[in-house]
């Protein structure tokens, strides 16, 4: 029986991360994640896990531990945002090179300089090239459904891939929302148990983890792991059907709101899309055909599906909570990719929002749906990329 | 020290653990402390390497030379990497699914212990975790092409502190790392060489028995790096113990104890005279060099002495 609660985006995570009952979980902390591990941490001191937990004194050596653990052989998760998976970049492309099945929340929060601790995608976004595979959260719910999906794809022997889990820095991570928790039997029974695979630990059969490999053999191994990233999509699919018998809440690879027969559309990332899908319900209530996607699998990217979901649209515009300085926003240069393969070529414009944790309001979101509206009537375009919610 | 079961005969049995074919340059001093360390242990092990000579040179493609479960990582993180290993042992064995007995071990050349993987290393050994951590310390970075470390001995020519019309090589005397590591209040901190084989072993095998973190620092001649020749690597790791540029020492429980005294000790031309990194220093001029070599020594041989005499318990 599903439990209906009143939690932050963080304690959800943090429950989520109980219920699967990792091996071992390193920390450090980092605004706005700090709250995860610290609950973790209360978890473990209460004996609720079998977790070992350690404290290590910065997140390069989180991921190191990480990677130690994992390939030892057992479930292994850690959380972190901003400048901690920044300092963290080296060894999220060990432990996927490794094909360690690391689970990482990422509380999603603005790089420096300047300092800032609120919630943009600059972070996520930069670990894109990682090999990591990436789900992405609108509310407190999906970054909690999202965490416990992710131990499946994560193990899955077809995957056996690190997850991060990306849900926004303090709008929700320290918002109060409502939410169903699992029940921790129905929970623990949907996450499973842990296979371990090579596990180094097995000193009968000792392994050898990060061998040098050279122009020879090198190439096989990034193809190889370009391989199991194109499978990862329908184990994401797999695992989200599985939830929805258990939950009745569905997952897919992103979601189309309103975007069947729309003629202009949003694409937009985590709590963001909250607040624009009600800015399309308005313009559909004026008669205008709008829709919005909003990606959740980010690795690997579904550029078929997406190209087919937005097949309608005449004008698109692509929301970025990043910037790819001199060049277009991270989700702009994906849904372009997208677009080139169906042929389709609505007039793709490029806004970036929300940097630092700046707000996105509806009328944001009204003005870029106006913007939308005219050149799908004109077929003119003012400008491709343009920051918007900026004082000038 | 149990040092008096440790015969060559019986050592000579003991299974290969550490195999040959690895591809470490002929002569070189790593390799023999890897070995010594195999020979020291009757545990299962697993071995966690730093990016460096060891690491590149013993696990290429399908091909090692480790008999026993291994991990590299990265240049920084040897440390924090077996830390994790371990927790996850011990996270596996207190529920019941693991029951051997197992020891960990971390190498790292000196670039990866003393520079980049300092903050690894002291936060591993903070926690606590049940590892021992081995620095081959060959004075440079070596796997690069010899540029200096803080492991580098002053007045040392390098890649990246050459000898010049104007500088003459590294104007740093070394980090001390052994006595960071003892500061770090561990059960075990101790110094070895590969020449005075029997002290090795014995550190090794005492340092394993140990709960808790434990640091040996070996230094490990490297003859590319020192310029000498290929057959040199246990007379020049003996002449750093005569010389006491590389005293034996361990320090367990907060006790120093010098581990061998030589019976003269030798001026550190002794040291320096077969490395072609100080041939300046024996050219017309540069005297001052070779005395504030001998100086630096000096000084750190008399601090260690004292702080031995000042930590020996009473005698009843």
């Amino acid at each position: 029986m599903a439990k209906v609660v009143a939690v932050t985006g963080n304690e959800a995570v943090a429950n989520a991360l109980r219920q699967a009952n990792p091996d071992v979980c390193a920390a450090y902390p980092i605004t706005p994640q700090t709250d995860i591990m610290q609950r973790f941490s209360g978890f473990v001191a209460d004996g609720l896990v079998n977790t070992e937990l350690i404290l290590v004194e910065s997140e390069h050596s989180a991921m190191s531990a990480c990677v130690g653990a994992s390939a030892g052989g057992g479930r292994v998760i850690t959380a972190t945002s901003s400048q901690g998976l920044a300092l963290m970049w080296e060894i999220l492309f060990i432990a996927a090179g490794d094909r360690l099945p690391i689970v990482m929340p990422l509380v999603n929060r603005a790089l420096s300089a300047p300092l800032n601790i609120h919630g943009d995608h600059s972070d996520g976004m930069g670990a894109r090239d990682c090999g990591w595979i990436q789900l992405w959260s609108e509310n407190a719910q999906e970054a909690y459904d999202n965490t416990l999906q992710a131990f499946r794809i994560a193990e899955h022997m077809d995957v056996r891939l690190p997850v991060m889990i990306c849900l926004d820095g303090f709008i929700i991570s320290h918002s109060i929302e409502r939410l169903e928790y699992l029940d921790d039997a129905e929970a623990t029974d949907f996450v499973g148990k842990y296979t371990p695979l090579y596990p180094l630990l097995d000193v009968d059969h000792p392994v050898s983890y990060g061998p040098l490999i050279l122009p020879d053999l090198y190439m096989e191994y990034k193809r190889a792991q370009h391989e199991v990233m194109t499978k990862a999509g329908k184990v994401v699919l797999d695992v989200a059907a599985d939830f929805a018998k258990v939950t009745g809440r569905n997952y897919g690879l992103f979601e189309s709101y309103r975007l069947d027969d729309a003629e202009i559309a949003l694409v937009i990332l985590n709590s963001a899309a909250g607040t624009a899908k009600d800015t399309v319900d308005e313009f559909r209530g004026k008669g205008i055909r709008a829709g919005l996607l909003k990606p959740r699998l980010f690795r690997p990217f579904p550029y078929r599906e997406v190209a087919e979901a937005l097949k309608s649209a005449k004008a698109v515009c692509v929301l970025d909570r990043a910037d790819s300085f001199g060049g277009f926003g991270p989700m702009y240069m994906e849904i372009a990719s997208a677009m080139m393969l169906n042929g389709a070529k609505p007039l793709l414009i490029n806004k970036i929002y929300g940097l630092g944790g700046r707000d996105f309001l509806p009328e944001h979101a009204e003005l870029v749906l106006s913007e939308l509206a005219e050149i799908a009537k004109s077929g003119a375009v003012r400008t491709f990329k343009e920051y918007i919610g900026v004082r000038e | 020290m149990a040092t008096t079961t440790l015969t060559l005969k019986e050592l000579s049995k003991k299974e290969d653990r550490f195999t040959h074919g690895h591809r470490m340059c002929s002569g070189c001093g790593a390799p023999i402390v890897v070995k010594q360390l195999m020979l020291a242990s009757d545990f299962p092990l697993v071995v966690a390497n730093a990016t460096g000579c060891l690491e590149v040179s013993t696990c290429i493609s399908e091909y090692t030379a480790w008999k026993v479960p291994w991990i590299h990582n990265a240049f920084e993180n040897a440390a924090a990497t077996l830390s994790g290993v371990e927790s996850m042992y011990r996270s596996l064995r207190k529920q019941g699914k693991i029951d051997k007995e197992i020891k960990f071990v971390a190498f790292g050349g000196d670039g990866g212990t003393y520079d980049i993987g300092l903050q690894s290393l002291s936060g591993a050994m903070e926690r606590g975790h049940d590892l021992l951590y081995i620095c081959y310390d060959n004075g440079a970075y070596m796997n690069t092409g010899i540029q200096r470390s803080s492991a580098t001995p002053i007045g040392a020519d390098t890649t990246t502190s050459p000898v010049g019309s104007v500088i003459k090589g590294k104007t740093q005397p070394r980090k001390n790392l052994t006595r960071i590591m003892a500061a770090h209040g561990i059960p075990y901190a101790a110094q070895a060489s590969p020449a005075h084989w029997r002290d090795a072993i014995s550190k090794f095998k005492k340092a394993l028995e140990i709960k808790g973190p434990k640091f040996i620092n070996v230094i490990a001649p490297c003859n590319r790096g020192w310029r000498s020749s290929t057959d040199d690597a246990i007379l020049l790791s003996r002449a750093a113990v005569d010389t006491c540029y590389w005293p034996l020492y361990e320090v367990e429980d907060g006790v120093t104890r010098i581990t061998y005294v030589p019976k003269e000790k030798k001026p550190v031309e002794e040291f320096l005279k077969p490395q072609g990194r100080f041939k300046h220093m024996f050219a017309p001029g540069n005297e001052h060099l070779l005395a504030q070599f001998q100086a630096e020594v000096d000084r750190e041989w008399d601090r260690l002495n004292r702080e031995a005499r000042e930590q020996t318990p009473e005698k009843a």
